[in-house]
């Protein structure tokens, strides 16, 4: 079985078949869109959670680091009530499209991005604090020394929710419905490959999304390393 | 108890009218602990003044006191005669262990000169640290002396009429400790007050002007130098010249 | 300038999906059971009804339950799946136009070759059911309230079996698709109801084949609705209607006949 799903993935990439080519493609945009979103939020989120003070902010943190853990399947149906045609935002038509995925993706992977991008900044912002207070640098300047000096701690968070977002299928399978040529991501069509019964090819499917999540780590390292090796990190 | 007379014998060296450190009845209390006991201090001499004491002796929190880094649970700063919430502006810290920004020497400079200050002042002041040459080296990458330097040099940079020196030695290679300490003499000519923690009684016979001697978060004396080292007022300085550890 | 570049790309990706989401003006989505999906049906009639109508027909594939509960909740335009019962009932209370017959298929009971309950080659479903209930033999039902769950049940009742008795036993309830329900059974050596299509269609065998079939109980109705507009404003009626249409037309209803894995037609259409 794992021979045969390595001749298939092996097949399926050198033949450059063009579903897989469109099914990987929708995984990426998908993802990535939002990424981008859980960036915009989570890391305004965690940096200012980090650099102030205020009653209460034990319990957000706490809640922060909780809501890393949500289950998808529970996200996905959160936001299939949220879109549905009789939901609240149901007149946005949002339901089973690739949008629909995207914002199931941002629910989870924002408080992900938040979270650690807390981490990093308290971190930093405990080093940074007095040095910062002493020389009188303005908040204006401190977020971004902040954010560029947390640059390559920054990049591992953004990536680690970038590989939960483009692995995740319980979410996306309830709001994006697995639609061929709509909806369907490489996590939903292994879904689909496995309910038929077509274990080499679901197989094979895996093994090529493990071989874009192991591009994405060896990027992270290098970077990581580059970071370490100055010193940076 | 402990507490110095304005009268002191430091006064006569005093070389304005204003007394650069005038401090009444610091408290600090941090959650629940008191820990600096209604400190009176108040020095008119120019130069460098050391604050020296066993450890524990709330010698850093006291120098965070003055540069705002906390805020005293009471009592009163003034330096020349200011508040020193008016005052923090003109003051540079120098941390026992160097905080450097994680990006090269040049840049770590940069990021505290102020606006329009000339490349060429930057350039000499990495000559005197001894760093030139390694201006794109990452700074976090520097030995501990090399570092320190560069903290100095960033201090030095935004011209501060007071710079605060919290133990920036300790540990450090002795080229260092040279480099430093000719820095800091330079600045004292040209008119900055420094205030400086040492453990070390041979830096301190070297710098100091007089001395602020704190021992479990109270003035156990405050004297010019060479008294405080002939003949030091204080059970507890008199310990402490003699070696003999003082708890 | 890198990181522009990074963000140029990233916006880039960002519009994409919905603009692609823009571009499918004339779009149907139906809600529709697993086994027709999965059997293949879909991907052989889809490009046709496209060529012929200009319609891209969206299909959301899930048990016939949770496919009427969406529909019910408005999120599709078109239903199609297989509980007659349930199908009315949705026609009845208001959410459904009207309700067709499509097409049929089967029922089969595939179990391992070894046939623990000695039940093979029987055309007698009810007395297959007593006696794998008897020899405790292990079956796996879908457990989901979809289509083929609630034939099964039926079937059960029929034979005067309760298997609820032995969930958790000899009864294991998978919760799941048929696809992932096979793939169980098959994992774990048990009896299990498919339809013949997704079975026929099925790839992770093993061992497996057909024990019972032919018998006129594990007959298979599929039906189609359009959603009703009164219920459900943003229904396309029209588009949706256009499908139906053509699904019950002759071209159509050959199409579903031409339809054959390996040889075997798979649906036998039934609409006039």
């Amino acid at each position: 079985m794992l021979g045969d799903a390595f001749t298939e993935a092996f097949t399926l990439i050198v033949s450059v078949n063009p579903e897989l080519l469109e099914i990987l493609w929708l995984s990426i945009q998908v993802s990535l869109t939002a990424l981008f979103f859980s960036i915009a939020l989570g890391l305004p989120i965690g940096t200012s959670l980090a650099i102030t003070e205020f009653p209460g902010k034990k319990a957000c943190v706490t809640i922060l680091n909780s809501l890393m853990g949500l289950p998808p399947v529970v996200v996905g149906l959160l936001v299939y009530l949220l879109l549905s045609r009789s939901g609240p935002l149901g007149v946005l038509g949002l339901l089973y499209t690739p949008t629909a995925m995207v914002i199931a993706q941002v629910v989870l992977i924002t408080p992900i991005i938040a979270a650690l991008a807390y981490q990093v900044m308290d971190d930093l912002h405990r080093e940074y604090r007095d040095l910062f207070q002493s020389l009188g640098i303005p908040l204006t300047k401190a977020v971004p020394t902040y954010l560029w000096d947390a640059r390559y701690s920054l990049v591992t968070s953004v990536l680690a929710g970038f590989g939960r977002a483009i692995s995740e299928v319980g979410a996306v399978i309830i709001v994006g419905g697995n639609i061929d040529h709509l909806t369907r991501v490489m996590t939903t069509a292994i879904a689909l490959e496995t309910s038929k019964g077509e274990l080499a090819i679901a197989l094979a499917l895996g093994i090529i999304l493990l071989t874009l999540a192991l591009i994405v780590n060896a990027a992270v390292t290098t970077v990581r390393t580059f970071g370490l090796r100055n010193a940076y990190v | 108890m402990f507490k110095s007379e304005p009268m002191s014998n430091t006064s006569a060296l005093s070389a304005t009218n204003a007394p650069y450190i005038e401090v009444n009845n610091l408290n600090l209390t941090i959650g629940g602990n008191q820990l600096l006991h209604d400190i009176s201090v108040t020095s008119f001499t120019p130069g460098v003044t050391m604050v020296m004491g066993p450890n524990g002796a709330g010698k850093s929190l006291f120098l965070r006191c003055l540069h705002g880094l906390l805020i005293p649970t009471s009592g009163s700063i003034r330096l020349l005669n200011k508040p020193h919430e008016s005052t923090t502006a003109s003051q540079s810290m120098v941390f026992q262990k160097a905080v450097l920004l994680r990006r090269n020497v040049i840049k770590n400079l940069e990021f505290a000169a102020p606006n329009g200050t000339p490349p060429t002042e930057i350039t000499e002041l990495l000559a005197k640290v001894h760093l030139n040459g390694k201006e794109l080296q990452p700074a976090r990458l520097l030995s501990g002396g090399e570092q320190q330097r560069l903290a100095l040099a960033r201090s030095l940079l935004t011209k501060p009429r007071f710079l605060l020196l919290d133990e920036p030695t300790a540990s450090l290679d002795p080229a260092s400790v040279l480099i430093i300490e000719r820095l800091i003499s330079e600045a004292t000519e040209q008119g900055v007050k420094c205030i400086f923690i040492s453990h070390d009684l041979g830096q301190a016979k070297r710098l100091g002007a007089d001395i602020i001697f704190l021992h479990q978060g109270r003035l156990a004396e405050h004297t010019d130098a060479e008294t405080f080292f002939t003949s030091p007022q204080s059970r507890e300085a008199k310990a402490y010249l003699d070696g003999e550890i003082v708890l | 300038m890198k990181l522009t570049k990074t963000m140029k790309s990233i916006g880039l990706a960002m519009v994409l999906p919905l603009a692609s989401s823009l571009a499918i003006a004339e779009s149907i989505v139906v809600q529709s059971t697993t086994s027709t999906k999965n059997s293949g049906l879909y991907d052989y009639i889809l490009p046709k009804v496209k060529a012929d109508t200009g319609l891209t027909v969206n299909v959301v594939a899930v048990g016939t339950g949770q496919a009427i509960k969406n529909a019910q909740r408005c999120d599709g335009d078109v239903l199609l799946v297989h509980a007659k019962a349930s199908e009315e009932k949705f026609v009845n209370e208001g959410y459904g136009v009207k309700r067709s017959d499509l097409m049929y298929n089967d029922f089969v009971i595939v179990g391992p070759a070894a046939d623990p309950a000695g039940v093979g080659g029987s055309k007698d479903v009810s007395k297959s059911l007593t006696t794998i209930a008897s020899k405790q033999a292990l079956f796996a039902s879908r457990g989901d309230d979809s289509g083929t769950h609630k034939a099964e049940l039926r079937l059960w009742k029929a034979a005067g079996t309760d298997p609820k008795a032995a969930s958790g036993a000899w009864y294991r309830e998978t919760g799941s698709g048929m696809g992932a329900t096979l793939n169980a059974a098959v994992g774990m050596g048990a009896y299990a109801m498919t339809d013949r299509a997704t079975w026929t269609k099925f790839g992770n065998k093993g061992d497996f084949k057909i024990q019972v079939e032919g018998d006129k109980r594990l007959f298979n109705q599929y039906g189609v609705i359009l959603v009703n507009k009164d219920k459900c404003p943003s229904v396309k009626s029209e588009a949706g209607q256009k499908f139906i249409d053509w699904l019950l037309s002759n071209k159509g209803q050959n199409t579903i006949a031409s339809y054959k894995v390996s040889g075997n037609q798979l649906f036998f259409p039934n609409a006039n």
